[in-house]
């Protein structure tokens, strides 16, 4: 039982991750039309960011999860000005073999820094809680920031994969708050709709759309930096995820911002379950449930038709 | 939403004339290379990549379809043949043809599922069936997982054309090359393909027409699948080897670069531009992973700047349909 809880903690952190990658799609989808083929690039970017951050300034995780979102979501806002703008009104296509091109760019880059290898990243031990001084008593109370863990019983949870989840779940929350529930949300929803006639009561549509590429951009990079202390950091670690990620998008559709959510956190879930039942389709569940859903469900389970 | 090609010009017999006189040209050219000092190993692998290229464009070019998977039929042509080459010791001919049979089985069953959705949920699908099909090729076990299916025999075709000579290898790859150009040449010309460009053009109106519009897609689909498979299984001849790389995503980004580099829905781009990346990654092989650097400026520049490629852009600036 151990393991299947474990398994289904993986599960939902990978879930997490899925959630938030295909998040930052559908925000982009809506806005710009354009499917970011990028966006597995930038989470690497982000996780790379957080790297970057402790090593070179001695900035720690907490640091790195606001930099980073805010630095890679600018070299977002940059590449939107600089290349994506000029696509608007042609087939979406391009966009996406644009995107594809910016990602062989900024992962071949990394890798030639990098190499293909992993960088290790460790959980963060601030802030510190309690008495952690070496001459405290044996029985004096210790929390080290995100380190160690808790047993609860039935199963024994790493602090940190706890943190990575709720935290994940919290953002994607608050985006679908800033979304659907605010007013510059409801600028964007609007100016999807018809960029000209929002225009025409005096918003700036293409600085909105350059700051929703940000914030798409910026959700993957913090991403990025949630993985970077379970995963390491590598170039290629957001190469394959996006595939999968598509996948995700592809099952849940992007006609709505809650079915991505729920959509990424559920395949996280049922991938976790795979693992534990049979372990060798793990890799493989995600894209036949796609096939499945497809068969039935040509539109995705939330999704409006195309 | 703008055409993804550009508009080509119609066909009229001048400017069927022209393409069969650059092909006559090609023709010649590649047939000449074995007297010339170019590595003959070069050019086949470029000659299936660009019948390869060939077959993808047919898809998007014609019918408006960006599959990013087509890798998949490249690989899975290439295992089908390895496999019945080495394991089974059949002849080369059987070998072949076991490989496009299992490309086209593939394509019956991806093409069923894919064309349900449009545009770049298509394009994801194909990619997502294609990294599917890698991580069964991956934990499989006819394939050799990581290793690959390698030192596969060449044997005799049709027990008299020794493929093991690199001159006779190089004409039958060329023959199978040309061939296979026709084939596509010919769909695009015909009354299919005419319907093909109709569907790419305004598909709400093929419909209204009463063509059965999905019917016509997963037929082209098919198509191209098998022609690409056929690629594949030349190619297992040329590289003596089937491995992970050819199933692998990165291979579908380079057919679509080597099309998009030549000239989308153009008849020659394809073949230009397999032989600009192949030249390219040949070449640079020394830059080690700065050539996928390179190749990602090539996507860039290409998306942003020249849209219609290389051919495209000789085409326009003569007015020709190439």
């Amino acid at each position: 039982m151990q393991a299947l809880y474990a398994q289904l903690l993986v599960g939902l952190i990978n879930g997490s991750f899925y959630a938030l990658l295909s998040l930052g799609l559908a925000v982009i989808f809506g806005m710009l039309n354009i499917i970011n083929f990028a966006h597995g690039a930038l989470y690497m970017m982000g996780a790379f960011c957080a790297y970057f951050l402790l090593h070179l300034t001695g900035m720690g995780y907490w640091w790195a999860l606001i930099i980073a979102p805010i630095a890679v979501g600018v070299f977002g806002m940059i590449l939107e000005r600089t290349m994506l703008q000029w696509l608007t009104g042609l087939d979406h296509l391009y966009g996406l073999l644009l995107t594809f091109g910016i990602a062989l760019i900024v992962q071949g880059v990394f890798q030639n820094y990098f190499g293909s290898s992993g960088l290790p990243y460790a959980i963060p031990d601030y802030p510190q809680i309690g008495d952690c001084s070496p001459s405290a008593p044996q029985d004096a109370f210790c929390r080290r920031g995100l380190q160690g863990g808790i047993n609860l019983g039935f199963m024994f949870l790493p602090v940190y994969r706890g943190w990575v989840v709720i935290f994940s779940l919290v953002v994607c929350l608050a985006t679908w708050f800033l979304i659907e529930k605010t007013r510059l949300g409801a600028y964007l929803r609007a100016a999807t709709e018809n960029p000209t006639l929002v225009r025409a009561f005096g918003i700036n549509v293409p600085r909105m759309i350059t700051l929703t590429y940000g914030l798409g951009v910026g959700l993957a990079a913090l991403a990025g930096v949630l993985s970077a202390p379970i995963n390491q950091v590598r170039p290629l670690m957001g190469a394959d995820l996006i595939i999968v990620v598509f996948a995700v998008v592809v099952i849940g559709g992007m006609g709505s911002i809650m079915g991505s959510i729920i959509t990424g956190f559920a395949l996280g879930v049922i991938e976790g379950l795979t693992k534990y039942f049979y372990p060798e389709a793990s890799n493989t569940v995600v894209f036949v449930l796609m096939v499945l859903v497809l068969l039935v469900k040509p539109t995705g389970l939330t999704g409006r038709a195309a | 939403m703008s055409a993804l090609t550009d508009d080509t010009l119609p066909v009229t017999p001048r400017a069927m004339r022209d393409e069969m006189t650059v092909f006559a040209g090609m023709a010649v050219l590649l047939g000449l290379v074995p007297l010339t000092g170019i590595y003959p190993f070069f050019v086949m692998q470029a000659l299936c990549f660009a019948l390869l290229a060939c077959a993808f464009n047919l898809l998007i070019g014609y019918g408006g379809l960006l599959s990013f998977g087509h890798a998949m039929f490249l690989g899975t042509a290439g295992y089908c043949s390895a496999h019945a080459l080495k394991v089974w010791g059949v002849s080369p001919e059987l070998g072949i043809l076991v490989g496009v049979a299992g490309a086209a089985a593939l394509s019956v069953v991806t093409g069923f599922i894919s064309i349900r959705r449009q545009g770049i949920y298509f394009s994801m699908i194909t990619l997502a069936l294609s990294q599917l099909l890698f991580f069964v090729y991956l934990q499989a076990p006819f394939t050799h997982g990581e290793d690959g299916i390698q030192g596969i025999p060449q044997g005799y075709l049709f027990g008299v054309f020794n493929l093991a000579k690199p001159t006779v290898l190089y004409y039958v790859v060329l023959a199978g090359f040309l061939g296979g150009f026709l084939l596509i040449y010919r769909t695009i010309n015909s009354p299919f393909g005419e319907v093909l460009k109709s569907i790419r053009e305004n598909e709400p109106r093929a419909i209204s027409l009463g063509y059965k519009t999905d019917q016509y897609k997963l037929l082209a689909f098919i198509l191209s699948g098998t022609i690409a498979g056929f690629a594949g299984s030349l190619k297992v001849f040329v590289a003596q080897n089937a491995s992970l790389t050819d199933v692998h995503w990165t291979m579908s980004g380079e057919i679509v670069l080597m099309t998009l580099v030549g000239g989308l829905g153009t008849i020659f781009g394809p073949v230009v531009g397999a032989f600009v990346i192949i030249a390219m990654q040949q070449y640079l092989a020394g830059f080690g992973q700065w050539v996928t650097v390179i190749q990602g400026v090539i996507f860039v520049a290409c998306v942003l700047t020249f849209r219609r490629g290389i051919i495209g852009e000789i085409a326009h600036y003569f007015r020709r349909s190439l």
